[in-house]
């Protein structure tokens, strides 16, 4: 039995973010952390495997090599294994390339009848929620996205799975994809021990050559040029021309602010 | 499926719109895709169709032909009447495979953003994500360029026959926008954030005039490996943010007496006819409910006016509001980012500014 959890290290984009000249993000200059939907899914996974001591969680990221650093500190979560899909070949992927990838990965490591897959919601840096089903769909498994509650009774995986007026219980079979959102759990921290035996663990690096005969892989829709979408045309909105800023904050501002708002017919 | 080539465009047609129900009721974002999805099939000169799937649905029709429909498929079958991932993705990617859209269009919903990439994947397609801006004709894509960004726009070669679509999303919290194309592959496929296209006006003629269309559906026991055991329709006051025309937004700076502030929110927003929002940190501190929440995480809103109170105006907050047509804020800060998006910046306590304004409001 294997909980495998897809995670992604994205850029922080709670701080500043930067803005080259050119109109590209600045990723250099901002602090990498894990997507934080993913930590949600690590600990799903974690939670289970708390529960069925004989499960591994395996972890899979795609990135270049610096996402090594944020797989050793969820090794030290208390993750089991970690593979870093990494390739020049790789770089640029759009979701349709990036789960096609992480599918044949996946598939390479072996997907069993009992195992499930954990997927952030949605990465920060792209914010399209796309990755998770996308996988579940090249891997041929039933998916459960939005998930708010988790309970795993044999091979049946029943979830609260959330909706903007709502929520719809739903169940499915192992082998099954979910997608985590941040109310399902807290994630953990990690130990002292898990610290001290993280760089002891199981960690593999898959690069083109691994990958390149998986027959969920397609040579000629990954990477920048492969991908099904492309960037036509990328820029930075403009500056909103700051607005007014009004003299006094007493009644006469008051009273001048909505007469010029009823002239303009906004009120 | 192996029969599916999606690599010709010549051979693909019309632009289709996902009409998503839930518990027999249309959703909102229905009529936004559909009067968007309108004006890219009259730049075309192609057929809006709609498609429809549930249990017992054709009834919904009329409604969905009232906001541009030529067209709507129904596929129709106990099976579908909640929605699953498994059925939902066979249906449609079955009529997807045998019609032909050139442009297949699905709201952002959860729902949305759970069905799109899994039949994207399936039809061997690109998907582009919460779109907000969606052009077929090269020229009103320049129109849009020349109002959106600071690119020299007639100073780039552009090919004006080129009728592929143009999909606009933002990008890191807003802070890039990304236009995207599918070029290689048919349909071109995206999702469109809630509540950011405008709905155009109900037309009965229109209404009158959309065909039905059954669609036979073919499903078998092994297409259904995810099983509904109930829906739950949270009966909690939902406020409508998405279609207000007036949201008045609390911040943290509240925090002095949390109770009093939403009460003048909650007044002013009374003045004028409004709703009232918030901030992330508003929504954490747990003084206002989650479906409030504006912003990244939250919704995306554009009202005639969005009034901030002891907001900050962080990227992931403006990210949700700044395409307001009128921003006010109030706050006690005079260097808050949240000033760089206002048309009006008022620097005070709004426990103090707020009364005033709803005194004046009400004493009008
Ligand atoms: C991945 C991610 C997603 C996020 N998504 C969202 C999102 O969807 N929506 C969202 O809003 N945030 C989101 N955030 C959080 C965001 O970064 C900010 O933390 C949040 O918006 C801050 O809320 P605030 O402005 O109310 O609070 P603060 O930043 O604490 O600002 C309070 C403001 O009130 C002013 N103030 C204080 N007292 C008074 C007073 N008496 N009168 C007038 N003004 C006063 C202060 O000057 C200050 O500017 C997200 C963050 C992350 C990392
Ligand atoms: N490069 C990647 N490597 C591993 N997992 C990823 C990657 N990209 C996306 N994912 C997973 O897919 C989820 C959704 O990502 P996205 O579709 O980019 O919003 C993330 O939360 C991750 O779990």
């Amino acid at each position: 039995m294997k909980f495998i959890v897809c995670v992604k290290q994205v850029p922080d984009t709670s701080g500043k973010v930067a803005v080259k000249a050119d109109g590209t993000m600045d990723r250099a200059s901002m602090a990498a952390i894990t997507n934080p939907d993913d930590l949600n899914a690590v600990e799903a996974a974690l939670a289970l495997k708390d529960q069925n001591p004989d499960a591994k969680v395996v972890l899979v990221s795609m990135g270049p090599p610096p996402a090594a650093a944020m797989l050793r500190e969820l090794l030290a979560m208390g993750c089991d294994e970690a593979i870093l899909v990494s390739g020049r070949e790789f770089g640029g992927s759009d979701t349709f390339a990036t789960s096609q990838i992480l599918a044949g990965a996946i598939h390479h490591l072996g997907l069993e009848q009992d195992d499930i897959i954990f997927c952030g919601r949605q990465a920060i840096d792209g914010d399209t929620a796309q990755v998770g089903p996308q996988i579940a769909e090249k891997l041929d498994i039933p998916q459960i996205s939005y998930v708010a509650d988790l309970k795993l009774e044999g091979t049946t995986v029943t979830a609260k799975r959330m909706l903007e007026d709502g929520y719809m219980t739903v169940q499915t079979q192992t082998p099954c994809l979910v997608t985590c959102i941040k109310e399902l759990n807290q994630p953990r921290y990690m130990t002292v021990k898990g610290i001290l035996e993280c760089d002891q663990k199981p960690y593999q690096v898959y690069d083109f050559n691994t990958l390149k005969d998986e027959p969920l892989i397609e040579l000629d829709t990954i990477g920048l040029k492969g991908s099904p979408t492309n960037v036509y045309k990328s820029f930075s909105p403009p500056i909103k021309g700051a607005g007014v800023m009004l003299e006094g904050s007493g009644r006469e501002t008051v009273e001048k602010l909505f007469a010029t708002l009823e002239e303009k017919h906004i009120i | 499926m192996s029969t599916f080539v999606n690599t010709d465009p010549s051979a693909f047609h019309g632009v289709w719109v996902f009409c998503e129900q839930r518990g027999g009721e249309l959703m909102p974002t229905d009529f936004e895709l559909l009067s968007e999805g309108r004006k890219l099939a009259d730049d075309l000169g192609v057929e809006l169709c709609g498609v429809l799937l549930g249990d017992n649905v054709e009834g919904l029709v009329p409604q969905l032909g009232g906001y541009g429909a030529d067209r709507v498929y129904v596929c129709q079958d106990p099976a579908l009447k909640d929605y699953t991932t498994d059925a939902y993705t066979k249906v449609i990617c079955d009529i997807v495979m045998d019609k032909k859209p050139e442009i297949f269009l699905i709201g952002a919903t959860n729902i949305g953003r759970d069905l799109g990439p899994r039949c994207a994947a399936r039809l061997h397609t690109g998907l582009t994500a919460d779109c907000t801006s969606l052009v077929v004709d090269t020229a009103k894509y320049k129109e849009f360029l020349k109002s959106t960004s600071t690119l020299d726009v007639d100073g780039m070669k552009w090919d004006m026959e080129d009728k592929g679509l143009k999909m606009t999303r933002p990008a890191f919290c807003g802070h890039l926008m990304a236009t995207i194309i599918c070029p290689r592959f048919r349909p071109q496929m995206s999702t469109v954030r809630p509540g950011v296209m405008k709905c155009a006006e109900f037309d009965q003629a229109k209404a009158d005039a959309c065909k039905t269309e059954l669609y036979p559906v073919s499903l078998c026991d092994s297409d259904l490996r995810t099983k509904v055991l109930e829906v739950v329709k949270e009966a909690k006051d939902t406020v409508d943010l998405i279609g207000a025309e007036v949201i008045v937004a609390v911040g943290y700076g509240i925090s002095k007496d949390p109770q009093v502030g939403l009460d003048l929110a909650q007044k002013m927003a009374d003045a004028l006819g409004g709703v009232v929002g918030a901030s992330r940190a508003a929504v954490d501190a747990g003084w206002v409910g989650a479906d409030q929440q504006v912003g990244q995480t939250g919704k995306t809103v554009r009202p005639s006016l969005y009034i901030a109170l002891g907001i900050s105006g962080a990227i992931q907050h403006k990210a949700g509001m700044e395409d307001s047509e009128c921003i006010i804020a109030v706050n006690s800060n005079s260097s808050a980012p949240i000033f760089e998006v206002a048309d009006y910046g008022i620097c005070g306590d709004l426990f103090q500014v707020v009364p005033e304004m709803i005194d004046v409001l009400t004493n009008k």
